[in-house]
């Protein structure tokens, strides 16, 4: 039972990760048809830009909160622009022509920015400071809970907070949802489509980067690579809770993070993909519309 | 100068000519009818005034502005409101975030949103007792309405409406057709296309007959409806149906 309760503790911290590059896929989704490919690269473009900010430029040495801060916030916009980029130069002219060709172009994206990458930080393994945050952690009868497990799950569900509150509290916000449903009465709404597009966008990759910096504090290793299995897990995320969902991505998130840290407890770490990728299998054979998805899955 | 003024209007899909110089204009005040069978080119002459296609020549003005290549979501701001074919509701939305995303040029306006909602709910108040009910749950009575109440949110000076009674039982679509008569009357330009060209020349000002992307007939709505050729065309065998 103590190990379960450890290994549960642990998929929510990774889940939570997860569920946030599963939303940037989902919320895409929703509104333009895309499985953005390129949704777990951002994460590691996030990780990269929160790693130079902390190391390279030694604000790992201001006052932890504001070295937080920074680190977090400037990568997000960061990569908000990059995203922006790819939307404008990439998938725009493509779409509302073939949703194969810009799937295509998606992986394509994916390789560009791994290969971006490893031209700007390089093909080695890099460190975040490894003490950001303090490693210590309490007992919770047998179970041993960090701080920065409590600090990483606390962020991801303000995050996620944050988005559900613009999502179903504002007008755009609203328009977002209106658009997974018809785009040409968005527009004789007054809504600029387009505007609407860009905004789902720059929340996906604020999302992915915000993962990746969390990933880059809690495992303390980055790599150019880490985006891609990355993106698969979440992609298995978005797609177990029901693509275009954006409850059933959260969901989806923790799920494959317990499912992961129970398969690495239980059997071994290199069954992990094995279960998570038979579990895609799985959804997609058994209920493809997924766990809570019904809605989007009907126009398909 | 009319308030909304199309002039030699040609629009093509691909290759295929399917307004072949339409010409129509719509007053304040004024419910304008077009009236014409399935493929004519009703939906399309609409659909290309709210910028949702882009004429190959001809021009369309709205107070005095050329609405011609201008984004759709812009032209809404301009004053003209378009209720698509087939309603068209966001049916995953519940009523009121519908009438609010009428509303989405104004959404910093709060207290000009909730007059507006005000005016509908005044309108319809069936859709005031279902405001947190889900769009997609309505009846298609109710979706109409929310459908016209959502374009209402607007303000528009010209208001478009695709075939608002269709199927709707009898009824129903005459009170639709009797609120967008008051609509008109408050001071709206209403372009109004029907199949059920009875009643719609019955409270049209106007109306035009359209056939294959051509307007064969046009004149005053009464006048229209004792035409022979448009009783022959529009107003015969169909009553019992309602719709042709």
């Amino acid at each position: 039972m103590g190990d379960f309760l450890q290994y549960t503790v642990i998929g929510l911290t990774v889940g939570s990760f997860y569920a946030l590059v599963a939303l940037g896929y989902t919320i895409v989704y929703g509104i333009i048809r895309l499985i953005n490919f390129a949704q777990g690269d951002l994460s590691m473009v996030g990780a990269f830009l929160g790693w130079t900010l902390l190391v390279s430029f030694g604000f790992e040495h201001l006052p932890i909160y504001l070295a937080l801060v920074i680190a977090f916030v400037v990568p997000m916009i960061g990569t908000a622009v990059v995203n922006l980029g790819i939307l404008q130069f990439a998938y725009k002219p493509l779409l509302r022509r073939s949703l194969l060709a810009i799937l295509i172009t998606a992986l394509g994206m994916s390789l560009l920015l791994q290969n971006s990458a490893e031209l700007i930080w390089g093909a080695a393994i890099e460190a975040y400071p490894p003490n950001l945050l303090p490693s210590s952690g309490f007992f919770v009868g047998p179970v041993h809970v960090t701080y920065v497990q409590i600090a990483l799950v606390v962020a991801s569900l303000l995050l996620m907070g944050g988005l559900v509150a613009f999502i179903q509290g504002t007008t755009i916000g609203t328009a977002m949802r209106a658009l997974a449903v018809d785009h040409d009465a968005a527009r004789l709404m007054g809504i600029n489509v387009d505007a609407v597009i860009r905004i789902a966008f720059v929340l996906g990759a604020m999302l992915a980067a915000a993962s990746g910096v969390m990933l880059g504090i809690y495992y303390v290793q980055i790599h150019f690579t880490m985006g891609f299995l990355l993106g698969l897990r979440a992609f298995t995320a978005a797609v177990l809770g029901g693509i275009g969902n954006i409850p059933g991505a959260m969901a989806g998130g923790m799920l494959i993070g317990l499912l992961e840290a129970y398969t690495t407890g239980y059997l071994s770490g290199t069954w992990e993909d094995v279960v998570v990728f038979g579990v895609l299998i799985t959804v997609l054979i058994v209920k493809p519309t997924g766990l809570f998805g019904e809605r989007v899955a009907e126009r398909m | 100068m009319a308030l909304l003024e199309v002039r030699d209007l040609h629009v093509y899909y691909g290759n295929i000519e399917a307004l072949k110089g339409i010409s129509l204009s719509a007053n304040p005040g004024q419910i304008v009818a077009i009236l014409g069978g399935n493929g004519a080119g009703k939906t399309t002459t609409l659909r290309t005034i709210s910028g949702l296609l882009r004429p190959r020549s001809g021009s369309v003005m709205c107070a005095g502005k050329s609405l011609v290549g201008v984004d759709a979501h812009v032209i809404v701001g301009m004053g003209v409101s378009h209720v698509p074919e087939g309603r068209r509701i966001f049916n995953i939305l519940n009523v009121e975030e519908n009438l609010n995303l009428g509303g989405y040029l104004i959404r910093a306006q709060h207290q000009l949103i909730k007059e507006r909602k005000a005016a509908v709910f005044g309108l319809f108040p069936r859709l005031a007792e279902r405001r947190g009910q889900l769009a997609g749950t309505l009846s298609g009575g109710e979706q109409q309405m929310l459908a016209i109440g959502r374009a209402l949110m607007s303000d528009p000076k010209v208001l478009m409406l695709d075939e608002p009674s269709l199927g709707l039982a009898p009824m129903l679509a005459k009170s639709v057709l009797k609120t967008v008569r008051e609509i008109a009357d408050r001071g709206a330009a209403v372009l109004l296309v029907e199949q059920n060209a009875r009643q719609a020349l019955a409270i049209a000002d106007h109306a035009y007959v359209i056939e294959v992307g051509r307007i064969v007939l046009e004149g005053n709505a009464a006048v229209l409806a004792k035409d022979e050729r448009v009783q022959k065309a529009y107003l015969g065998g169909f009553e019992s149906v309602g719709s042709a």
